[in-house]
C-alpha cells in the first residue's frame, strides 16, 4: 500500500483551467505580438539587412505599405524580432494561442473577418456535438523534433489531467474523434497519415498541434515536403508554438469541442 | 570542448581507411562518420574521440570509370560504423563496398531519386512519398512479422520496428527510422551561425540544449573566443535540467509500462515541475534560445537563491519516489535481466550515455574533455556497475540525477557575487572547420561544422540517439515482446535525430 499513500502526499496539483483562471497559463509567454508601425518595423529589416541576416529566420514578418504583419503560424519564437525592434514586436503573455482559422493567426494590422469566423464556429460546434463529453484522441507524428510529443503527452500528468474533461488519447484510430497531428509533415508520414485519417469514424476533429505542423516552420520546406499539414489534411484547429505548450494544445482542444467557457476576467476571484 | 582543425587530408582512400582503423585498434572510439559533397567527389569525414578532443580524418572519393564513388567498407571491421555508411549511403550516394546490409536507412526503399547530397548546392528534387514494406530476414514455421509503427500506440515518435517473431521470442528486429526524414543536414546549409544553432535546437527537440551547445562550442572554436565565466555556468544549469528532465521521462515511461498508475502520476509531476522551472528561468520549457554560440542570450530570470531552493525541495521530494519505487517488486521484475547489452559489444561499439555506462563504458564528455562550467565544478565519476539491463540503466540514470542536482546547485552557488557578469561574447567566425560536442541526457551530442565567410557550408549533427539505436538490435536475448515497452524507455532516444 505504500503508493496509495504517496498518491495522496501532495494534496491536489490539478490546474482547474478552464473553469477557474490559471497563473501559468496567463503568464506563459507562447506567442509575439505587433505593438509598434511599420516604418520602425522596416527601419529594423532594412538594419538586420545591413548586418547580412534575416529579421526572421522563418518569413514570418511582413511590411506591406504601412502595416506589419506577423505570422504566428510561421513563428518560432526566437525572439529575434523582440531583440532587434522591441518597439515593434512584443512577447505576449497567455496561452490561449490557439485558432479555428489559418488565417487568424497572423496578427497586426489584419482585417478580422469575424462574420466568417462565427459561421465557421457555428458549423464546427454542430459536427461536434455528438461527441458530448466523451472524447478520443489519436495523435500521430508527422516529423516532429520530439519535443511536441513531451507537451502532448505532459497533457495526462496530474497537473493537467486531461482525463477530467472526459478526454482521453487512444491507440485505434477506429475510436478516436480527433486527429492531433504534430510535425511538418514529411513525405515519409503523408501516406501513413492519410489512412489514420480514413480509419476515423465521422465526425473528426482534426488540429494541428506546433508551428512545425501549422506551417513547417524552421524545419519545413527542404526536399522531403514538411510545409506543414494543411496539405494533407482538413485541419479545424491551429496550434502555434514551438513546441505549443500543453496548456496550449489543452485550450485548442477545447476550442475544436466548441468546450471553452467564457473565463472570468482578471480581475475577479478565481 | 571542441577540437579547431583536422590532421590533413590523407592522399588515398586505402590510407585513410588503415589510418582510422590503426587509431581504433589504438584506443579512440569511432564518434561518426558522413559525405559532404557532390555527384563527381565526395569528401569523407570520420570522427575520432581521443581523450585531448574529436579530430575528423577527411579524404576525398572520385568517382570511378562507372560514374559511382565507393570505398572499401568500415562496417566490416568497425562495429560502430554501421548505421554511419547506410546513412552516408543514403545521403551522399557513396557505396561503402563489402557492407554487411546496404538497406536505406533515412530514405524509403526503393526511392528512385538522387541523394539530397549535403554540402553540395545542386537543389534536391523532392523524395517521393513513398511506402514500402521492410524487409524480412528471417524464414521458418510459425514466424511472422509485426511492425510496430510508424503510427505507434500512443503518444511517440514515429519510427516503424518490424519484429520477427514466432510468437514470444524476438529473434530479430529491424528499425526503420526513415518515416520522419526531415533533412535535417540539407536544413543547416548557407545559413549564418546565429540561425544556425536554432536548427540545432530542433535536431532533436527534446535535447534542446545539448545540441546548442555542441553547436557553439563549435563556432566559438572557429572564432577564437572564450565564453565569460557567467555564461559557462548558465549553460551548466540549463544542461543540467534538460538532464533530469528527461531521466524522469524515462522513469514515467518505464513506471507505465509496468501499470505503477502512481509512480507514473509522481514522476510526470516531478517532469512537469522541472519544465517549469527552465520555463521560468527562460520563458521557454525546453531551454531553447538560451545557448547562443559565444555565450547566453540574457542570464537566469530569478535569483540563484531562488533556483536553489526549488532545486533542493524538487531532489528531497524526488529521492522519497526513487526509493520507493526502486523497492517495488512488481516494478524491479520487469527490468531486472530485460534488454541486456553485451558489456564488450558495448564498449566495442563506443555506447553512449547511461547506456554505455550501465555496461561500465564511460566516455563522458563532461569528464573526459570538459567544456564550459564543468571545467570550473566537480566532474561527474563513473557510477558503479551492477548491471547491464534495464534496471542499471535506470540505476545509471537515478545517479547522475543526484550529480545533475549536485552541479546545478553549485554553479548557482558559483554564479552568486560572480564579479564578471557578462552573459556573452560577440562572435565573427570566418571560414573553417571545428568539431564540437556536448553530453546529453542520452550520451554525447557531436558536431562537425564547416563554415565559409561565416556561413554554414556543411553541419553534421550526431545525436547519441543515433549512435546508440543500432545497438537496440542486440538487447534481445531471451527477452520477449511484452519486454518491448521497457526496453524502448530504458533506451530514454528520440528518433528525430536518428532520422535526421
Amino acid at each position: 500500500m505504500p503508493w496509495v499513500l504517496r498518491g495522496l502526499r501532495n494534496g491536489v496539483v490539478t490546474s482547474r483551467w478552464p473553469r477557474r483562471r490559471d497563473a501559468y497559463f496567463d503568464e506563459f509567454v507562447a506567442s509575439v505580438d505587433v505593438v509598434g508601425d511599420a516604418t520602425a518595423a522596416r527601419r529594423a529589416m532594412e538594419s538586420a539587412r545591413v548586418d547580412g541576416r534575416r529579421l526572421c529566420p522563418t518569413d514570418a514578418i511582413e511590411v506591406i505599405g504601412s502595416a506589419v504583419a506577423l505570422d504566428r503560424g510561421r513563428c518560432i519564437l526566437c525572439g529575434h524580432c523582440v531583440a532587434a525592434a522591441p518597439d515593434v514586436f512584443a512577447w505576449r503573455r497567455g496561452a490561449d494561442t490557439a485558432r479555428l482559422q489559418r488565417q487568424a493567426l497572423v496578427v497586426g494590422d489584419v482585417d478580422e473577418d469575424d462574420e466568417s469566423l462565427q459561421e465557421l464556429r457555428a458549423a464546427l460546434a454542430h459536427r461536434v456535438r455528438r461527441l458530448r463529453r466523451s472524447v478520443h484522441i489519436r495523435h500521430v507524428d508527422a516529423g516532429s523534433d520530439g519535443s511536441d510529443e513531451w507537451e502532448i503527452q505532459a497533457l495526462v500528468n496530474p497537473v493537467y489531467d486531461i482525463h477530467r474533461l472526459g478526454i482521453f488519447f487512444t491507440a485505434s484510430p477506429r475510436h478516436a474523434d480527433i486527429l492531433l497531428v504534430t510535425g511538418i509533415g514529411t513525405g515519409g508520414m503523408l501516406r501513413a497519415l492519410a489512412r489514420t485519417r480514413e480509419a476515423m469514424p465521422d465526425p473528426v476533429v482534426v488540429i494541428a498541434a506546433g508551428t512545425d505542423a501549422v506551417s513547417g516552420g524552421l524545419m519545413g520546406g527542404g526536399y522531403t515536403f514538411g510545409n506543414g499539414v494543411g496539405s494533407a489534411l482538413n485541419v479545424d484547429v491551429w496550434i502555434p508554438g514551438s513546441p505549443a505548450s500543453p496548456f496550449s494544445l489543452l485550450q485548442g482542444i477545447l476550442l475544436g469541442l466548441d468546450r471553452l467557457p467564457a473565463l472570468p476576467t482578471a480581475g475577479e476571484p478565481s | 570542448m571542441a577540437t579547431p582543425s583536422s590532421t590533413a587530408a590523407l592522399s588515398s582512400v586505402e590510407q585513410w581507411r588503415a589510418e582510422i582503423l590503426r587509431r581504433v585498434a589504438g584506443g579512440e572510439r569511432f564518434a561518426g562518420m558522413y559525405g559532404t559533397g557532390g555527384r563527381d567527389e565526395c569528401e569523407l569525414s570520420a570522427l575520432l574521440a581521443a581523450a585531448d578532443g574529436v579530430q575528423r580524418l577527411p579524404v576525398v572519393v572520385a568517382a570511378g570509370a562507372d560514374g559511382v564513388l565507393s570505398y572499401a567498407a568500415l562496417s566490416t571491421e568497425i562495429e560502430a560504423a554501421f548505421w554511419y555508411e547506410r546513412a552516408l549511403h543514403d545521403l551522399s550516394g557513396v557505396v561503402p563496398l563489402n557492407h554487411p546490409r546496404l538497406e536505406p536507412l533515412l530514405l524509403p526503399r526503393g526511392s528512385g531519386v538522387a541523394p539530397p547530397r549535403p554540402g553540395d548546392v545542386e537543389v534536391m528534387e523532392p523524395l517521393p512519398s513513398h511506402e514500402e514494406h521492410g524487409p524480412a530476414d528471417v524464414s521458418g514455421r510459425g514466424i511472422f512479422t509485426i511492425p510496430f509503427g510508424p503510427v505507434r500506440s500512443g503518444v511517440f515518435e514515429s519510427i516503424e520496428f518490424l519484429v520477427e517473431t514466432p510468437g514470444e521470442d524476438v529473434p530479430h528486429l529491424n528499425v526503420r527510422p526513415h518515416f520522419k526524414h526531415r533533412g535535417v543536414a540539407k536544413r543547416f546549409e548557407t545559413l549564418d551561425v546565429r540561425d544556425g544553432v536554432l536548427v540545432a535546437e530542433r535536431v532533436e527537440g527534446i535535447a534542446s540544449v545539448a545540441h546548442a551547445l555542441a553547436f557553439s562550442h563549435a563556432v566559438e572554436v572557429l572564432s577564437s573566443v572564450d565564453v565569460p565565466p557567467a555564461a559557462r555556468l548558465v549553460r551548466v544549469i540549463f544542461a543540467e535540467l534538460e538532464r533530469l528532465a528527461n531521466h524522469l521521462d524515462v522513469a514515467m515511461r518505464l513506471a507505465d509500462a509496468a501499470g505503477l498508475a502512481v509512480a507514473t502520476a509522481r514522476f510526470s509531476w516531478h517532469k512537469e515541475l522541472v519544465m517549469r522551472l527552465t520555463s521560468r528561468l527562460c520563458g521557454n520549457r525546453f531551454g531553447r534560445g538560451v545557448v547562443v554560440p559565444g555565450g547566453v542570450r540574457t542570464g537566469l530570470a530569478v535569483d540563484p537563491d531562488v533556483l536553489t531552493a526549488d532545486v533542493t525541495a524538487l531532489s528531497r521530494r524526488l529521492a522519497a519516489d526513487v526509493r520507493a519505487v526502486m523497492n517495488t517488486a512488481s516494478f524491479l521484475d520487469r527490468l531486472r535481466g530485460t534488454g541486456h547489452l553485451d558489456a564488450g559489444l558495448a564498449a566495442r561499439f563506443g555506447a553512449l550515455g547511461p547506456i554505455g555506462r550501465a555496461c561500465g563504458y564511460d566516455d563522458d564528455p563532461r569528464r573526459v574533455r570538459p567544456y564550459d562550467g564543468y571545467r570550473d565544478l566537480p566532474a561527474p565519476t563513473p557510477p558503479e556497475v551492477d548491471s547491464c539491463d534495464a534496471v542499471g540503466r535506470l540505476r545509471v540514470r537515478w545517479t547522475e540525477v543526484e550529480t545533475s542536482v549536485g552541479l546545478i546547485l553549485g554553479a548557482a552557488r558559483a554564479l552568486d557575487g560572480l564579479a564578471d557578469d557578462r552573459p556573452g561574447v560577440v562572435v565573427e567566425p570566418g571560414t573553417g572547420y571545428a568539431t564540437g560536442w556536448a553530453e546529453a541526457p542520452q550520451g554525447e551530442v557531436l558536431y562537425g561544422l564547416e563554415l565559409a565567410d561565416g556561413r554554414i557550408r556543411r553541419c553534421f549533427a550526431r545525436s547519441a540517439s543515433f549512435h546508440n539505436l543500432a545497438l537496440f538490435h542486440d538487447v534481445w536475448r531471451g527477452d520477449v515482446l511484452t519486454d518491448f515497452a521497457f526496453i524502448e524507455a530504458s533506451f530514454g532516444l528520440s528518433y528525430a535525430a536518428v532520422a535526421m
